[in-house]
Order: structure tokens, then sequence, then C-alpha cells
């Protein structure tokens, strides 16, 4: 089995200062990490490769130094990377985002399973797996929180519909997007970072490397929407009350339980 | 112990002279107050009062040391040793009111607080101004007082030190109410006895601290944990002294095994990035900079695999901290919640005593086909481990408790160990510690214990008997 799985580089905190001026993120001096939500993309597939066999290939767009992600997912146990890097490439939205990975996937080809996070820490969109699969004209699954069953020919797995569960069948080839907490990721070895230091390399792919060059399809001249302000969320001290008696409040802490799907 | 009964005259007094709302007595003091997180004695205060000032502690004691009520003090009631129960009645002064952070003296690098701050509270303060507060027990919900009163350690002993080395000054107030400074934001102190250092650790039989004066140093800026897993756990234990041979001084050295991680796992509900090993060492290192944390961790690593390490794993993003960290934070009640009831040793023994020290307990464990489960602080040769009763009767646990605890603590003192490495005596292991120090040493503390409380009224029965 051939699997795919796209990840991000991201600021390594939360505490990301927004440029007031200019509304872009200050990533200068940010320490930066694996997007978290693609830890679990990419366990799925270790899980997924040590049942079917196979090869994992990860894939990510992004300036050169994007390849200390790629780097760590061969040190837990990725086979090969590839990066997406041209200045060309730059200021892309989320539809030029999805189309470039598209465009990289196809040149890698001959995947069986795409793998995605269910949305990054920094852009927060969750668009860019379903609009990859749209260019790649193959089924689509998002916020995938267990895999029941899976043989050559597709996957069983269930979605997590917020207040509901929905039990799928997908063909192969396909891309899923795979919900947090679907499995625990591993964590980097360093005896594979050792170990892998001279042999692994990231394969790098410019504009003139995919099928389609034409430049006006990629980066910010292939986006159709732009950013016109970044502002950091207000935080939210709402508290919620509620008064009653013992079994009253049961009912109710119940039912927030429940809605929320803790329990 | 022959002390005065309270009665209606004593009630009386605490009602007119402190706010009603913070005075509890009979029926209304809550059965938690009765004992303290490990619950292996339990006795009801007479009275309850949360205080807010020095001023009213002292109040206090002056009424106690007049009329010989025997007084304890509370703060948030998650020690291990029953030190917070009053075994006598009488009153109970409770802390956590008194939970204000008063100053932080960025010229001095000191932050003075009031003692009913959480060490949760007050790690958050500090670090938000970008300080770091290094003594780091596992229970965050402990007061500082709290963990001034045991001398308490945690995880970063093996670098930083405990609870003493960070305290500079404190405010408390003595058994007959007069208040009293001891040390300040002096760095240095040759003035006579230490007697701050005697009311650390004390277990609140000395005084009863008011305020306290705390050293800080600057936050470090990175840190990285390595999870090193290992076959067998004498092969994980082996490595620790040879890493602090090699002269390499992590900030952590914590020990793990499989059964534990799995009781956390369950407990949490949620899964540890790796159960393939038996045994697990996980080490933190900090500073300044990424690449000076990855160059110091980098030959310890490789001492490591050296040393028969299966693999090295890093921790090295929030996220991967916390699905390791809060799996170690989570053992002891992930034990607690294995077993209807346990009792636990803290004993702490010489660094390089820890494996055989271990294996002795497995073996301890075959010999009486009990369960010991382990955690700790291998770094610093404390060592946590819980006899558990699971099915037996209550004859036969405290038999077998008994048993255990004797073979347990006869072999930290055969390998010039400790009773307690950080959770302390309070009522439950004074025995041991008798046996350990024997009469000499035992009168000396009886005789400080004198020098401050002649009368016996404050915690009596704790720590040492007078």
């Amino acid at each position: 089995m051939k699997i795919l799985v796209c990840i991000k580089q991201v600021p390594g905190t939360t505490q990301v200062n927004v440029d007031p001026e200019t509304g872009v993120l200050i990533r200068d001096g940010v320490e930066s990490k694996m997007n978290p939500y693609d830890l679990f993309a990419l366990e799925t597939a270790f899980r997924l490769r040590e049942k079917m066999g196979g090869t994992i290939t990860t894939i990510s767009m992004g300036p050169p130094q994007t390849t200390e992600v790629l780097e760590e997912s061969f040190y837990m146990g990725a086979d090969a990377g590839c990066l997406l890097t041209d200045r060309k490439f730059g200021g892309a939205d989320v539809l030029a985002t999805s189309y470039t990975l598209a465009q990289g996937a196809k040149k890698l080809g001959g995947f069986d399973l795409i793998l995605c996070g269910k949305q990054t820490t920094d852009g927060d969109t969750a668009q860019v797996g379903p609009e990859m699969a749209e260019y790649l004209k193959i089924p689509h699954v998002t916020n995938v929180c267990k895999i029941d069953s899976i043989d050559d020919g597709g996957m069983t797995i269930e979605m997590n519909m917020e207040n509901s569960l929905e039990i799928q069948m997908v063909p192969f080839p396909c891309l899923i997007t795979v919900d947090k907490d679907i499995f625990t990721p591993r964590l980097p070895s360093y005896k594979r970072k050792i170990s892998l230091a001279d042999d692994v390399k990231v394969q790098m792919l410019t504009l003139k490397d995919m099928y389609d060059t034409n430049e006006k399809h990629y980066g910010l001249s292939g986006s159709a929407t732009a950013v016109e302000r970044i502002f950091p969320p207000e935080s939210n001290t709402e508290k919620e009350m509620h008064e009653g008696t013992t079994r009253e409040m049961t009912q109710v802490l119940y039912d927030i339980l429940s809605e929320q799907k803790y329990i | 112990m022959d002390y005065k009964k309270f009665d209606e005259q004593d009630l009386n007094f605490f009602l007119e002279n402190f706010d009603r709302k913070r005075v509890f007595y009979g029926k209304e003091i809550r059965e938690d107050y009765s004992h303290d997180e490990m619950g292996t004695i339990a006795h009801y205060p007479d009275i309850l009062i949360q205080v807010v000032s020095t001023e009213e502690v002292s109040k206090v004691m002056k009424y106690a040391y007049d009329h010989h009520l025997p007084t304890v003090v509370r703060g948030s009631g998650t020690g291990l040793v029953g030190a917070c129960v009053p075994v006598f009645g009488g009153i109970m002064i409770e802390t956590t009111l008194m939970n204000h952070i008063l100053e932080l003296d960025t010229d001095n690098l000191t932050v003075t607080v009031e003692p009913g701050v959480l060490l949760m509270e007050l790690s958050k303060y500090v670090e938000d101004n970008d300080l770091f507060y290094p003594p780091d027990p596992g229970e965050k919900s402990a007061t500082i007082a709290g963990n001034i009163s045991t001398n308490a350690g945690g995880m970063r002993a093996v670098k930083y030190g405990v609870t003493r080395d960070y305290v500079r000054g404190l405010t408390v107030v003595m058994p007959d109410g007069q208040v009293l400074e001891l040390g300040g934001k002096i760095v240095k102190n040759s003035s006579g006895y230490g007697l701050k250092d005697l009311v650390i650790g004390s277990e609140g039989t000395l005084c009863v601290i008011t305020k306290a004066i705390l050293k800080l140093v600057p936050l470090p800026q990175k840190t990285i944990s390595l999870l090193v897993p290992f076959d067998s756990f004498s092969e994980a234990a082996a490595v620790v002294p040879k890493i602090i041979k090699a002269k390499h001084i992590p900030t952590a050295m914590e020990f793990m095994e499989r059964g534990t991680i799995l009781f956390a796992e369950e407990f949490l509900g949620k899964k540890f990035p790796d159960t393939n090993s038996a045994a697990y060492i996980l080490l933190t290192f900090d500073g300044n900079s990424k690449e000076q944390v990855e160059a110091e961790y980098d030959s310890v690593a490789h001492l490591c695999l050296n040393e028969g390490a299966k693999d090295v794993f890093i921790v090295d993003t929030d996220e991967r901290k916390d699905s390791v960290w809060s799996a170690r934070g989570a053992f002891l009640e992930a034990i607690k919640a294995s077993t209807p009831e346990m009792d636990e040793c803290d004993v702490v023994v010489p660094r390089n005593r820890v494996a055989d020290y271990i294996d002795f307990s497995h073996d301890l464990e075959k010999k009486m086909g009990i369960r010991i489960p382990s955690f700790g602080h291998a770094g610093d040769g404390n060592l946590h481990l819980y006899i558990c009763r699971d099915k037996m009767d209550d004859v036969t646990w405290k038999r077998t408790l008994k048993e255990a605890f004797d073979q347990l603590y006869g072999k930290a003192f055969e390998f010039d160990g400790c009773v307690s490495g950080e959770h302390g005596i309070g009522y439950a292991k004074r025995n041991y510690l008798e046996e350990d120090y024997g009469d000499y040493t035992m009168n000396l503390m009886v005789g400080i214990k004198k020098a401050f409380d002649p009368n016996n009224i404050l915690n009596p029965q704790k720590v040492c008997e007078c």
C-alpha cells in the first residue's frame, strides 16, 4: 500500500504575535514545529503500514527550512519525503495550496491513500485536504475518528459529525483527514535520526518539475482569496451557571457531557 | 497527652472574634478535613478556622497557648503521611484563603507569597514574568507552605535542588502567638543558628508559616525531554549513575515501569506514546536555546544507546511533553485507583543503589505475593513504592503492610538511605524514623520541638514524640 501524508510546518507556540500594521503573523524568531494535527495523520499511516505493508511518503509545501518537519517524519518512521518549494508557490491561499499539493501528489504518483490532519493550528481552515481530493478527482472523507476495517480495495471508517458518527465505506484511491486522538502519535526516534543521517534525503520539487508549469495557477497569482486582516481571537471567559437540586444538576451535567461527547 | 477539652467557652471565643463565615464547628466541618490525601489516619478537629492574616493566626495561637488546646495547620490537605490530621481534635488553622502573591522583586529575584498560594499558581505567575521557581513536586494543588513544611522535592531536584534551597525568608507565628521574621531577602546568612531551615521540613510542628520569601531564577527558554526505553528495569536504572558520572546534569531523571504506565493510561483514558518496553527513563534538559539543549542531550542519548537503551525518543513539543508528562503526573492517582487501599514508602537511597533497591522490591512482591508498583526520581534516589491492598482482608492487610514496610525500610537503611525523600514523616512514619535515627538524634529533635513549642500544642504526635 502506498500512502502519502501531508504535513505542514507551523509556529511552535500558540503565543504568536500579529504585526499590527500588516496583519501578518510574525514568524521571525519563532520556533516552528510539525502541525500537531498532522501527527495523528502520520500515526494513522504507521498503523496502516503495520497492517497492510507498503510505504509512507510525506509531502509539504514551504520555504527550504520546511525540510525540518519532513526529516522529523523520517525519525518517526516515514520512508520518503518531498518538499514543494519555489518562490512562485509563495503567498498561496487555501485553493492555490491545495492545487500545488495535488500537483505534487500527481507528480510523485500512484498513491492508494492520502492522509491529512483535520486542520492546521495556524490557518485552521480544514479545507486543504478536501480541495486537494477534488483536484485529484478522488473521494474524500473528513474528521475520520476510527478505521473499522481495511483491505486492498478500501476502508470502512467512522466520521465524526459533531452530533453523530457516520460510518462510511470508501474505495482506494482516496483522501481522508483524521480527527485528533485517532491514535496517540509516536515520538521521533533519536536512533533513526542518527542512523538515517546520510541516507534519506528530502526530495525537492519546484514549479518546473510539475506537470502544470503555468505559474498563474500557483502562489499568490493562483489564489482566489486574499487575507485582509489577521487578529487574535478574543479570549472567552463566559461561564455557564446552573442551579437546582442534585438530581436536576446531575441531568444537566449529563446532558452537557453527552452533547460535548465526553460520555 | 493531656489537653484541655474544647468547650463552649472556647467556641464562643472563636465565634465572637472571627468572621462567622470562616469558622466551622461540629457537623459544619466537612469530612475532607478529617484526613489527608492518603487517608491512613482520620480525626476531626473540634473547630476549623480559615484564617486570612498573620494577626489572625497569632490570635488563634495565643488563645490555644493560653488554654492548652492542640492546634494543627492545614493547607490543601494533599499530604501523604497524616501530618495535617488533628489526632487530638482541637483547633485546625486552614490557610487556603491566604493565597495572595504579595510581591515580585525583580531586583532581588524573589517572590513574596502568603502560605496558601498553590504551587500551580506560583509557577504560572513567575513564569508569566519570565522567571522560574524550580521545585516541581508532582502535586500542583499543594500550597506553598505545605511544600515548605515537608521540604518538598519534585522532579527537578537533580539539577535545581529542593524547596529548602529556594526559601529565603519566612514569617512565622510561634505557638504562643509571637510573630517572628526568619531570614529575609538576603542571599547569605551566617548569623547564628539557621532557624528558618529548621522550620522548613518541620511539618507544622514548630510554628505556623504565614509568609514566605522565595528565591527565583531566570526561566530557561527551552526544555526538551528524552524518553528512553529499556528491556528491564535493572538496565534502565543502571544507566542513571553513569549519566551522572559522565558529568551530565539533566533537570529531571524519572523512572517508570510499563505496569505503572498502563495504570495511568487507563486512569486518564489516554494512550502513552510507547508501551513496548518494560522500563523507561525520562530525562529532561533545559537551557536557553534549542542548540544548547540539543548539544547537551546528544551525548546523553549516545551514552544511553551504548548502555543498552532500545531507542531514545525525543519529546520536544508541547503536545509531546503533554502526552508523556501527563501520564507521569497521574501515576499516584492511577495506582490509587487500581486498588481499594494502599500505603506508600517514599524512601531515598544513594543514586547508585536505585537499581538494587527496585530489584529488591520486585523480589519482595514475588515472595509476599503482593503488588508494589513504583515510580520515582531516579536522578536523586527518591523512590515512591505503593503497597496495594487489592483483595486482602483487614487482618491480612495490616499484617502484610507492616511486614512489607519493615522489609522496605530495612533495606533502605542497609543502603544508607532515609525514611522519606520528600513526603515527610507526619504521623505514619514515626516508628521508622526512630528506627533509623536512634535515641540520640531523636532526643535532639525533641529538644528542638520543646524549644519552639514547650507546651507541645502545635501538631502534637507528629515527626517526633515529646
